[in-house]
């Protein structure tokens, strides 16, 4: 694993890109078989960390098999915590498909509450009713607060209140704040 | 028994002197050093205080009768006293106006009952201010009115203020002019420029003024009868009077202390306390208008103390009334304001708007044995700021908050009786 | 300017105090509220518990429905006060009806005055957010920001608008629409021109100026016209309506010299035949309906702003 550039700041990298690369090809092929094919399969990545993600488990579902759509929800006008602190949204969603009777893999970076999780399944319901939601991230990191479980990770990691955990396709670097959050 | 005041520096219209005065029976009976003083005198310790002719303030808006849930003479006279003011000339746009012998009479007789300034009633030039009909100047100048004007309105017929300057002539009295040609400012509410322009507000403009200074200019060179112009507040005013001084012509003037320290930006706030008649012009017109008092175009400092109730100033800037209270933060403003001596700015305060008002015999006057004891002592390097709550004017419509004033009032003297001490008033 | 307490402001009174990040900031959020408008359920719960009261003491049903169906669109619950300022005056002092109003648990107000700068004032009085629908002949920001986001979208200028002229046409003077329309543009980057006759313009406009439309309009990216008032011949603003039409309206053949690029847009409602004498919907760059319909988008996007967005929680820390 690559020394961790800020290692004096209490940075530390626990999963490096091929890491991260592997990671990726295991869930598309745990997609694949979860699902028993591809048939009425969609990805639909989670503003902002979740969407390059998507696209890289729908790049290696297309090398494993073949292409299903792959879109985008953004969920901060769904989240609970509107008026306790400012929300700004990312891009604007993108589901340039129908999503009724699909089964959509929803995808994040990172499960932490699952309050997010639980604002994109609100979201994504205002665009129709699928067969089933799953739910993909790469990093379960713990401290539940809602009853929600990934049916696809990347990697447990278990973490402290204080630290933050940042995910892209580089690798995964936790940090701590130092303080409570 | 007597009142001296100690160790004060004397400026009058003769100049500058360090010298003890001693006041008994209304006069001031003795003035030099180390004056004598028996064990029950009254002492003022004047220690680095001015002690002056009492201030005079040429324009006043005291309210009584008609509005006297913004102001009324005793709380207005209370407000002057505070400010160093020994005699106030009360505005005649009351309810009813000050255009009858009754209503005149009814403003000094509350005057005297509060005792604590000198209430010079002024009349109207015409009935009601309406600007149709002349008041009978001479049935106001037997009861002692001595300067007329429809102030809060212009009197816009030129042939109607040209009968009125030929009919008066006669009569010793002044006629002064609140100049604003009306068919220019309908619906205005601050001054015209890039403020308002901004601010999506209808323009007051400078000619607004100016046409009527020029006008009643000219026809003063017409009738060779004096006018006093209110409140000034812009260059080209200042200019044109120079000009008409310049000429010989009977031409006096007044700048108010809002229109020598503030400027329209204030308006930004869209607060009505920053809505007055002139209103608040450019920093080149407030610069002009210092420089018009420096050179004694323009000859006095007066107030245009303007009470208003809170809840006609919480408005939206086109409803709420215009004017600013000011008795008792004049002098403060106008020694912040001003790069000019401070005998000249007792001069603008005192002496010269007496002679205005033509009550020069008991105000204004020399600090001599003899003379009428309406003084005032004031602390001129006093820095202060103004809290609106404290103010003894029942309205506390003062612009000035939160700026650095300097000089302030300790002591006032009407008739040689203390009616403000160590900036309190005694009744 | 009034000046804001901290750079930002719970509240949208102006496009002044907005500011350029400001004004970018509500076009990217309104691109998510048209994509909400889209869809077949126009609706998100972002504002679930939140109270919008219009306060409308001048009469506007347009700006009113939109501001209404915004608040809904988000899941605000709304009220609405309708009074005339005179019966105002008879009683009530503005901030007492404020005031009670407030007490009924308001979060945001809309206040449409027809005195410039009551929702200032209107402000200071309440811990609530304040949006100006248009106060006098000063500030109506959020017809500002949905022109600028009309163009933004037409012109696919999402970058800005450098380079992009517009010529806003007609009664400046007296009209918010043009102050806060303009203010939007240039923060955006575009250049702006006010045409129409020194009777119609503010003593020191904030614009380059022109009385010369035909000269300008081969130029112009944009051609916005602005609402002719019937009164303003009884002011000796303009002599006739006949004459303003045949020097400032869009008449059939300045239409004819339009290229089809040009957007051609207007506050509404129209003056059919004095400052618009063509059918706008034969004009290819009409945007009259895109403006109404942004409208919404952009309204939904000012009262998330402030009311759970990135200007949101400003108000009650300052």
């Amino acid at each position: 694993m690559a020394e961790p550039a800020g290692a004096r700041t209490g940075a530390r990298r626990v999963l490096a890109a091929d890491d991260i690369g592997r990671a990726v090809t295991r869930m598309a092929h745990e997609v694949i078989e979860a699902n028993r094919g591809l048939d009425g399969v969609a990805i639909v990545g989670i503003e902002a960390g979740g969407v390059w993600l998507a696209r890289a488990i729908g790049a290696a579902i297309e090398r494993i098999d073949h292409a299903i759509p792959v879109g985008s929800i953004d969920a901060s006008l769904y989240r609970d915590d509107i008026g306790l602190r400012p929300v700004a949204p990312g891009a604007v969603s993108d589901l340039p498909f129908p999503i009724d009777g699909v089964s959509v893999v929803l995808v994040d970076d990172v499960l932490y509450t699952g309050r997010t999780v639980r604002a994109a399944l609100d979201a994504l319901a205002d665009y129709g009713r699928p067969r089933a939601v799953q739910l993909a991230v790469m990093v379960d990191r713990g401290h539940r607060e809602l009853p929600i479980r990934p049916d696809y990770v990347g990697k447990n990691l278990p973490t402290a209140l204080i630290e933050k955990v940042t995910v892209d396709a580089d690798g995964v670097v936790i940090e701590s704040t130092g303080g409570s959050q | 028994m007597s009142l001296v005041i100690r160790n004060g520096t004397l400026i009058d219209e003769s100049g500058e002197r360090a010298a003890d005065v001693r006041i008994a029976d209304g006069r001031v009976v003795e003035v030099g050093a180390d004056v004598a003083g028996d064990d029950g005198d009254d002492v003022i310790d004047a220690t680095e205080c001015v002690v002056s002719p009492g201030f005079v303030d040429l324009h006043t808006h005291l309210r009584e009768p008609g509005r006297e849930e913004a102001e009324t003479i005793e709380t207005g006279s209370r407000a002057a006293a505070l400010g160093g003011f020994t005699a106030v000339v009360a505005m005649p746009n009351t309810d009813p106006t000050q255009d009858s012998v009754e209503v005149v009479e009814f403003v000094r007789r509350q005057g005297e009952r509060a005792r604590l300034c000198d209430v010079r009633p002024s009349g109207s030039i015409t009935i009601g201010r309406s600007g149709e009909q002349l008041t009978p100047f001479a049935e106001l100048a037997d009861v002692g009115v001595t300067l007329f004007t429809d102030d809060g309105n212009g009197v816009q017929d030129p042939q109607l203020m040209r009968r009125a300057l030929e009919y008066a002539s006669g009569l010793d009295v002044t006629l002064a002019q609140h100049c604003e040609v009306e068919a220019l400012t309908a619906g205005a509410v601050m001054h015209e420029g890039e403020c308002c322009s901004h601010l999506g507000l209808p323009g007051w403009p400078a000619l607004a003024e100016e046409l009527m200074v020029h006008r009643d200019i000219e026809l003063v060179r017409l009738t060779g009868a004096p006018v006093h112009l209110l409140h000034l507040s812009t260059a080209r005013s200042v200019e044109l009077v120079r000009a008409a001084k310049a000429d010989g012509l009977a031409v006096t003037a007044e700048a108010t202390p809002h229109h020598i320290s503030l400027t329209d930006e204030l308006l930004a706030s869209y607060q009505a306390l920053y809505k007055v008649n002139p209103p608040l012009r450019t920093m080149a017109d407030v610069d002009a208008v210092r420089g018009g008092l420096a050179d004694g175009t323009i000859d006095a400092i007066a107030t245009d103390h303007a009470p208003h109730t809170p809840e006609s100033k919480e408005q939206p800037l086109d409803a709420a009334p215009p004017g600013m209270v000011g008795l008792e933060t004049a002098l403060g403003v106008a020694i912040a304001s001003l790069d000019m001596s401070l005998s000249e700015i007792v001069g603008a305060m005192s002496w010269r708007p007496a002679r205005i008002a033509r009550i020069d015999d008991e105000h204004g006057r020399p600090i001599a044995a003899g003379e009428p004891a309406n003084l005032t002592v004031f602390d001129p390097g006093h820095r202060w700021e103004v809290v609106p709550a404290e103010l003894a004017s029942k309205s506390h419509n003062t612009p000035f908050v939160g700026v650095p004033l300097e000089g302030r009032v300790r002591s006032t003297i009407l008739r040689g009786e203390l009616v403000v001490n160590d900036g309190r008033a005694l009744r | 300017m009034t000046p804001t307490p901290s750079g930002g402001s719970a509240s949208l009174l102006s496009i002044d105090e907005l500011g350029a990040d400001g004004v970018a900031r509500i076009m990217d959020l309104a691109d998510h509220m048209a994509e909400v408008n889209r869809r077949p359920n126009p609706k998100v719960p972002a504002l679930r518990g939140k109270t919008v009261c219009n306060v409308f003491f001048e009469d506007s049903t347009r700006t009113r429905l939109s501001f209404e169906t915004a608040a809904k669109r988000l899941s605000a619950d709304t009220m609405t006060f309708a009074a005339s300022q005179s019966s105002l005056n008879k009683g009530e002092s503005l901030r007492d009806t404020i005031e009670t109003i407030g007490a009924m648990g308001v979060d945001a107000f809309v206040v449409r005055h027809g005195s410039s700068g009551a929702p200032w004032m209107i402000d200071g009085w309440t811990t609530a957010s304040v949006v100006n629908a248009g106060d006098g002949w000063h500030a109506h920001p959020t017809q500002g920001l949905l022109d600028a986001y009309t163009v933004r979208t037409a012109l696919g200028r999402a970058a800005g608008f450098d380079g992009v002229r517009i010529g806003i046409v007609g009664d400046v003077k007296h009209s918010r629409v043009a102050r806060s329309t303009a203010a939007a543009f240039a923060a955006l980057g575009a250049d702006v021109v006010f045409v129409a006759p020194r009777t119609l313009l503010p003593p020191v406009p904030s614009m380059p100026t022109t009385e010369d439309l035909d000269g300008v309009l081969d130029d112009l990216d944009v051609l916005y016209l602005l609402r002719m008032q019937r009164e303003r011949m009884t002011e000796a603003l303009v002599p006739s309506l006949r004459e303003y039409t045949a020097r400032f309206g869009l008449t059939p053949e300045r239409a004819a010299r339009l290229a089809d690029h040009v957007l051609v847009m207007h506050p509404g409602p129209m003056n059919r035949g004095v400052e618009i004498a063509v059918d706008p919907s034969e004009l290819p760059g009409a945007m009259i309906t895109k403006q109404v319909a942004n409208g919404i988008a952009v309204r939904m996007a000012v009262l998330f702003d402030i009311l759970g967005g990135g200007a949101s929680l400003e108000k009650g820390a300052r």
